[in-house]
């Protein structure tokens, strides 16, 4: 057993039970623990008060247009990989209220609201998460503005993230340099074995929690087998093959993709595309790095109190690039272009990054099926 | 050369808190376009206010919304504010109805400027139409009262009809700092015996040496697209060619995404762009 303190790096074994313990000891000291759950037949984050919540022996089949659950026998406690919540909805909320307006004596005043709300541990973070929330870090916290409602929640935020053993075949992770395993930036990440969970303390905060926590140090061969379980994944992902009657599994081609999409903007492509997508947003919605948001008046009866209101936009309205000379990108096909180019083009010029993470939450929840990796094979198969 | 990086002043506070402003003056310019003359509040925010020319503010009326405007005044006396407004919709129709002694919200300012300080001792063209001559007119203050650091410095202005076009009480004062003064229309009327033309087509009347010279242009996209033919075919580098973008703004922080054109964010890296970084996309139909 262990005690006191863990230092960063430190890798310990606890009984499956213990997770438990460890969401006891997160909340006495004042977080709010969200975790996987099942809600309408899919793995979504939510409060957590325990584990006994948590989706154990269910696997989820992704495919284009498609989700379902299904109990397995194999399957331990995160066994399914992602579902249409990530730390977006956490912290850069779908509606957030941003300045507070009041008249008083005849003139406004301009206040910021506090960010209210105790301070978020959520459990379950995947290695694609963790990157997002990277990304989303640059976007809101390190150009020249920062954001400060994202700010106050980001600082506080605790992350306990999941090394993933399985992989849905929407995933591509392992493309996009952001998974299987997670990378640093996790306050403790888990690895699961089938009696065990083998934690690596990733920060301070991280070894503080597992103070009570009881816990045994892990041997070097410990450690070994716990850093080959993702990287097992990953060799997987990379050999995968299509199967009959499974759904394809998913990569990306990222080699020169940059000047591969800004080249071919002209590419027939994005006419064929057009004629299926529906502009429906729903993959700028559930794609954990999408930041694009309008902040709106909420006006109350009496005219005197004024909300600013962000909620999230999508590039795949017209509102989106209306100006009063016109709208910029009316047609589907330019606002399906847009969003391609800029998650996997421009955004490497603003921020130094691909904005994808191989989550395939955009393939999987999109009604109509569109997959991102195999719009970017058709455009490379014929470069114009 | 690229416009540097901006931000003189960032309020790392809280980049959406809104400045009160109050309304000094409105002055009708033509039909359908005011200046406001405001005043920040309080006074020490009024005295810490700095702009450089090319730079905005997002205009706020609460209950109605933000508005990216230029200013439109001398970056020499900023504690004086003017933005010039044409109504068009929504929150610059509600500022239409605000009157001398009126409050209203400011945020900024915001974007990159005319790179003026990067043009001394070299030709200068400014070429805009409509709405496109307040955002240089802070341009135009600053070349009057230095203009011995310039060398020749011409206007090419534009407007739809006579009774359009913006500040002509001013003109005279330009033209005797030694600037030339070109103006069009593209409708006359009987008074006019003037230029009937676009604005490009005033280039005819420069004497262009394109080594030493930049142009700054401002207006509808498709009158800069041919300033910078007109200016390119006479010799000048993208390089030296600038012009400022326009976009959905909502933010202005560079957060909200409404603005991007490829890899930019008008409000953030521009509004004002040598064209060498807008070249790849200028001519893409619906980018
Ligand atoms: C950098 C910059 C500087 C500008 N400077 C001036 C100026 O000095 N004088 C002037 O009269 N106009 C200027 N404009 C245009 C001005 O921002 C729009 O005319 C204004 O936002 C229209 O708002 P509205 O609510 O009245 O119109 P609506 O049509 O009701 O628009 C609703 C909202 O859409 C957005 N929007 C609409 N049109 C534009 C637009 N052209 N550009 C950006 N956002 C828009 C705004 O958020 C606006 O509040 C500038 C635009 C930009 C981007
Ligand atoms: S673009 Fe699609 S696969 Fe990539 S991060 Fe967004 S939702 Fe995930
Ligand atoms: S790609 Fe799919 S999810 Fe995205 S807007 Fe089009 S139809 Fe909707």
């Amino acid at each position: 057993m262990t005690s006191g303190r863990l230092t960063i790096g430190a890798f310990v074994s606890i009984d499956k039970d213990q997770l438990q313990t460890l969401l006891e000891c997160l909340q006495q000291v004042g977080y709010r623990t969200i975790g996987p759950q099942v809600r309408d037949g899919a793995v979504v984050y939510d409060d957590l008060a325990s584990v006994n919540q948590l989706p154990v022996g269910q696997i989820d089949i992704q495919d284009g247009g498609h989700y379902r659950l299904e109990a397995d026998e194999s399957a331990g406690w995160f066994d399914y990989v992602v579902g249409p919540h990530s730390l977006k909805n956490f912290l850069f909320p779908a509606r957030e209220t941003i300045q507070q307006l009041t008249l008083q004596d005849g003139s406004w005043a301009s206040t910021t609201p506090e960010v209210e709300g105790p301070p978020l541990a959520v459990i379950g973070v995947r290695g694609c998460d963790l990157n997002a929330l990277k990304i989303q870090d640059r976007v809101f916290l390190e150009g020249p503005y920062v954001d400060p409602h994202y700010q106050a929640r980001r600082e506080r935020l605790f992350v306990v993230a999941v090394n993933c053993r399985r992989a849905a075949a929407t995933c591509f992770c392992h493309s996009m340099g952001a998974g299987p395993a997670v990378s640093p930036g996790f306050d403790l990440a888990l690895t699961e074995f089938t009696d065990r969970f083998v934690v690596e303390v990733g920060t301070d905060r991280g070894g503080e929690a597992m103070k009570t926590v009881p816990a045994t140090l892990c041997s070097v061969e410990d450690i070994q087998t716990a850093k080959d379980v993702p990287k097992q994944l990953e060799k997987q992902m990379h050999a995968r093959k299509p199967e009959d009657g499974h759904p394809q599994p998913r990569e990306l081609d990222t080699t020169g993709i940059k000047e591969l999409l800004l080249g071919n903007l002209q590419h027939p492509r994005w006419d064929d595309v057009a004629e299926r997508c529906l502009a429906c947003a729903n993959c700028t919605m559930v794609c954990p790095t999408c930041f694009c948001s309008t902040v709106g008046e909420v006006t109350d009866l009496t005219n005197e109190n004024v909300l600013r209101e962000r909620t999230w936009a999508s590039c795949f309205t017209g509102d989106h690039s209306y100006t009063s000379g016109g709208v910029v990108r009316p047609s589907v096909k330019s606002q399906y272009r847009q969003w391609l180019t800029h998650k996997l083009a421009s955004w490497i010029d603003q921020f130094d990054s691909s904005g994808c993470v191989g989550c395939g939450r955009c393939i999987t929840w999109c009604p109509v099926g569109i997959d991102i990796t195999e719009e970017v094979a058709a455009i490379r198969g014929e470069d114009i | 050369m690229t416009v540097s990086a901006p931000f003189p002043s960032v309020n790392r506070l809280d980049p959406w808190k809104a400045h009160s402003a109050k309304i000094c003056a409105v002055f009708e310019e033509v039909p359908g376009i005011k200046t406001y003359e405001l005043e920040l509040e309080p006074a020490g925010v009024r005295d810490e206010y700095r702009f450089q020319p090319g730079q905005f503010n997002m205009v706020y009326l609460p209950g109605f919304g933000e508005s990216a405007i230029s200013i439109s005044s001398d970056p020499g006396s900023p504690g004086r504010l003017l933005h010039t407004v044409r109504a068009v919709g929504n929150v610059t129709n509600a500022l239409a109805r605000k009157q001398t002694g009126d409050q209203i919200l400011l945020r900024g300012p915001f974007g990159s400027w005319w790179p003026l300080e990067n043009c001394i001792g070299q030709d200068l063209i400014i070429a805009c139409g409509g709405v496109g001559l307040p955002p240089l007119r802070p341009v135009i203050y600053e070349i009057v009262r230095r203009r011995k650091e310039f060398g020749d410095v011409s206007i090419l202005y534009g407007a739809r009809r006579p009774e359009d076009l913006l500040f002509t009480n001013e003109y005279e004062s330009w033209r005797k700092a030694g600037i030339q003064l070109e103006v069009t229309v593209d409708l006359g009327n009987l008074g006019w015996t003037g230029h009937i033309g676009v604005v490009p087509t005033l280039f005819e009347r420069l004497d262009v040496s394109p080594a030493q010279t930049s142009v700054f242009t401002c207006g509808p996209e498709i009158m800069m697209r041919f300033v910078i033919q007109e200016a390119q075919d006479r010799g000048i580098a993208s390089e030296r060619i600038f012009l400022s973008m326009e976009r959905n703004m909502n933010c202005a922080l560079g957060l909200c995404g409404h603005c991007q054109l490829g890899p930019e964010f008008i409000c953030k890296d521009g509004p004002v762009f040598s064209f060498d970084r807008m070249e790849p996309y200028f001519h893409m139909e619906d980018f």
